[in-house]
């Protein structure tokens, strides 16, 4: 950025100065923050930010991950390159241990998705992390849209939507007593074109999954997912190779992905743009079971 | 393309989720899927018509209650500007949703309904924008298609509002009148209302001027995190990290840092990995200083004449938004810019009424969702300057030592 004459920030630089703000308070303020990486595009903007708000120093807290054991492998090699570039520490909690553990039960019907919720909350406990911060955005989801950039954790790891701390101007209140903990979203006022639009203006490193490439795909619930070792056809689905893109990425049975040629940011700017369909609509399986999904989740102690 | 923050209010029935749900369609924020959720539940109602305010219904309690009790933050944008709104509901828990709503807002949005002026709500939510200093109102006159687009109506209630505005701060207010239902002047000019000259309720929101409403002149830097890489490239570096709070630093400027008293010079301003010629609000920065002082979080880069005076004794407005009532004596967590410290409730001067901004002076307590003049006794100093000043460094919480709820936001009169 250089000398600006009418003392105006673009839009994308103020959203970045607020989440920087976010990054150092909470930095300044918790014991023990940690960042949530799933590999998606909004965490690793997360780490972007992170890396801006204390440069030259390093990111002065670990990283998470929650690999749910099918976890794409473009996604775990672009988190790798990350964390070697940055020189952060990485924690990773797996699903397949916390099963193996019993602190969580696989009964075959629960998805990997929501056996993350038990794992996760039993990391950030097992480690002491009182700060953790997430890439959720505002723009996803109704129940997201009411949710604070500081949002509160009481000793389950629950979210109480109806008594949320109020949150006026920037002043973030980081207080939490023994056992509680806080969730931060320092993305909350960005939009997933937001996102993009830093995405190409910072030439950031995201998975190529995010890309147009050809996939071997089946459909299932008006959704196509990508053939894997991890899901058994049902009578019907049937495989065929197509030119796909994900819009979200998370566990690999149940993201699903779109067909689309965008094969750069900008194609994806301008794809993203046009979009009539919000991304979790149309590639999240674990948002359409029922309206209010994603605040049950989020009120259990989801991401 | 800049960013604009406003705040809506209105009480139910207004049509303000129907003027949401309006902005939010026209500018293809909202998406066929979310548009079909709402166009089935519509359906599944009963109802005649798609309800778009069932798109700003967020929490299930809320669904099921058919009301919204809480903040909700709204995205769209135009070629011009991305927006955000602050969605405040306008009844249950109004003050403490339309002061958070508003505290960050660039323009504040009051909804009134044509065919019955203004109203006691109406009248509440101008005062509490105007306490908040949100510098630009608009006053949208909705439902003009029901009392058969007549300018009467709208000249009647423009003049009401002015004069009741007389006795508010409100630097620049303009009063459109719309019909959120029928569209009217809400993107686009409506054909309905001739003897209307001025903008739509949107292309007035993509030009409102606002970057000057940000104080360009007195330096105020609260220092926020100490970056202190110690690593064999960066060895010596010692850098402040923050958020501009007002003012425009340079290198090379002579600064002063409170509350210790030094001055020295800034070196450089580093915005990631790149040095920047001048730093002004809301950007966040790393500064550099010339001398190695003890700088530390709490502290304040300012200029040697143009400097806050560190203060332990405030009085301010409060907006109370605990369960219990704020009494005198009371002692609770304070949080001003970076700083935190501990306070005491000296004395509750009076309780302002904010539907006739008449002071109680009876009253010695303030009540849930009450605002009033109070005196505080702070353990550390504030750095701080009038709210009508300086946004960020007039305004702080307040926090139950116990719980951690944050139970206050408070607004500096005066400190000495
Ligand atoms: N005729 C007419 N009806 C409106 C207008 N705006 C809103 N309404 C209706 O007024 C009722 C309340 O609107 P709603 O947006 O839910 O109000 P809210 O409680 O302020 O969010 C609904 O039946 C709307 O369809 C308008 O401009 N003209």
């Amino acid at each position: 950025m250089t000398a600006q004459t009418d003392y105006r920030l673009s839009q994308l630089d103020e959203l970045e100065a607020e989440s920087i703000h976010v990054f150092r308070e909470v930095a300044a303020e918790f014991e023990k923050p940690v960042l949530m990486f799933s590999g998606g595009k909004d965490s690793i903007c997360m780490m972007r930010l992170a890396e801006k708000a204390f440069y030259p120093a390093k990111i002065p807290f670990p990283v998470l991950q929650v690999d749910t054991g099918y976890d794409f492998a473009e996604v775990l090699e672009t988190r790798d390159h990350w964390v070697d570039r940055l020189g952060v520490r990485l924690v990773v909690a797996s699903v397949e241990k916390a099963i193996a553990d019993g602190v969580v039960v696989d009964d075959g019907k629960t998805s990997r998705n929501r056996l993350q919720i038990g794992t996760l909350l039993n990391v950030l406990e097992q480690e002491g992390f009182t700060a953790a911060f997430g890439g959720g955005r505002r723009d996803e989801e109704k129940a997201r849209a009411k949710e604070r950039i500081y949002s509160h954790r009481d000793d389950f790891g629950q979210w109480d939507p109806k008594n949320q701390r109020p949150e006026v101007w920037s002043l973030y209140n980081g207080r939490i007593r023994q056992g509680e903990h806080m969730r931060v979203f320092p993305l909350s006022n960005w939009t997933e074109l937001d996102i993009w639009h830093y995405i190409d203006r910072e030439q950031i490193e995201i998975p190529s999954i995010y890309f147009a490439h050809r996939r071997r795909v089946f459909e299932r619930d008006g959704m196509l997912l990508g053939e894997s070792d991890n899901v058994t056809l049902k009578p019907g689905e049937a495989v065929t190779e197509r030119t796909v893109r994900f819009r979200t990425v998370g566990d690999m049975t149940l993201t699903g992905c779109v067909e689309s040629t965008a094969s750069t940011t900008a194609e994806i700017i301008e794809e993203v743009a046009a979009s009539r369909i919000t991304e979790r609509g149309a590639t999240r399986g674990d948002d359409r079971f029922s309206e209010a999904a994603m605040e049950d989740r989020k009120r259990e102690g989801y991401f | 393309m800049d960013l604009l923050r406003f705040a809506t209010a209105g009480s139910v029935d207004d049509g303000k989720s129907t003027l949401i749900g309006r902005l939010l369609l026209d500018s293809k924020a909202i998406f066929e899927d979310q548009l079909e959720a709402v166009e089935q539940t519509s359906m599944a109602r009963g109802y005649d018509y798609t309800d778009l305010a069932l798109l700003t219904d967020g929490l299930r309690s809320e669904r099921e209650q058919g009301i919204t009790i809480d903040v909700a933050y709204r995205y769209f944008a135009t070629p011009r500007r991305k927006f955000i709104i602050a969605d405040t509901p306008g009844h249950v828990q109004y003050t403490r949703n339309m002061v958070t709503g508003a505290s960050t807002a660039n323009l504040g949005l009051v909804l009134v309904d044509a065919r019955q002026g203004l109203t006691e709500h109406s009248r509440r939510h101008a005062v509490i924008l105007s306490l908040l200093r949100v510098p630009h109102l608009v006053l949208a006159v909705n439902k003009m298609d029901l009392v058969g687009y007549d300018e009467a109506v709208y000249e009647q209630i423009q003049a009401d509002f002015q004069s009741f505005a007389t006795k508010l701060t409100i630097p620049d207010l303009t009063v459109i009148p719309i019909s959120a239902l029928k569209g009217d002047n809400v993107v686009t000019r409506s054909t309905n209302m001739p003897w209307y000259e001025g903008p739509s309720l949107l292309h007035h929101l993509e030009h409102v001027h606002v970057a000057s409403d940000r104080d360009l002149v007195d330096t105020r830097f609260p220092v926020q995190y100490v970056v202190r890489p110690k690593s064999d490239d960066f060895h010596d570096y010692r850098g402040y990290a923050g958020r501009v709070a007002g003012g425009v630093l340079k290198p090379g400027d002579e600064v002063l840092v409170l509350p210790s008293g030094f001055t020295t010079t800034i070196e450089a301003i580093d915005n990631f990995d790149q040095e920047v010629a001048e730093a002004f609000p809301p950007m966040s920065v790393t500064v550099r200083l010339a001398d190695d002082l003890d700088v530390s979080r709490g502290d304040m880069i300012c200029r040697p004449h143009n400097a806050p005076k560190p203060s332990q004794d405030i009085d301010a407005m409060v907006c109370w938004m605990g369960t219990a009532p704020l009494r005198p004596r009371q002692k609770l967590a304070i949080k001003h810019t970076t700083r935190a410290g501990r306070t005491m409730v000296k004395d509750v001067q009076y309780r302002l009424d904010v539907n006739t901004l008449h002071r109680d002076q009876e009253t010695k307590e303030l009540a849930l969702n009450e605002i009033g003049r109070v005196q505080l006794r702070t353990t550390v100093p504030l750095l701080c300057d009038p709210y009508s000043k300086n946004r960020t460094t007039g305004s702080f919480v307040l926090i139950d030592e116990a719980t951690g709820v944050t139970v206050g936001a408070g607004m500096i009169l005066s400190a000495d």
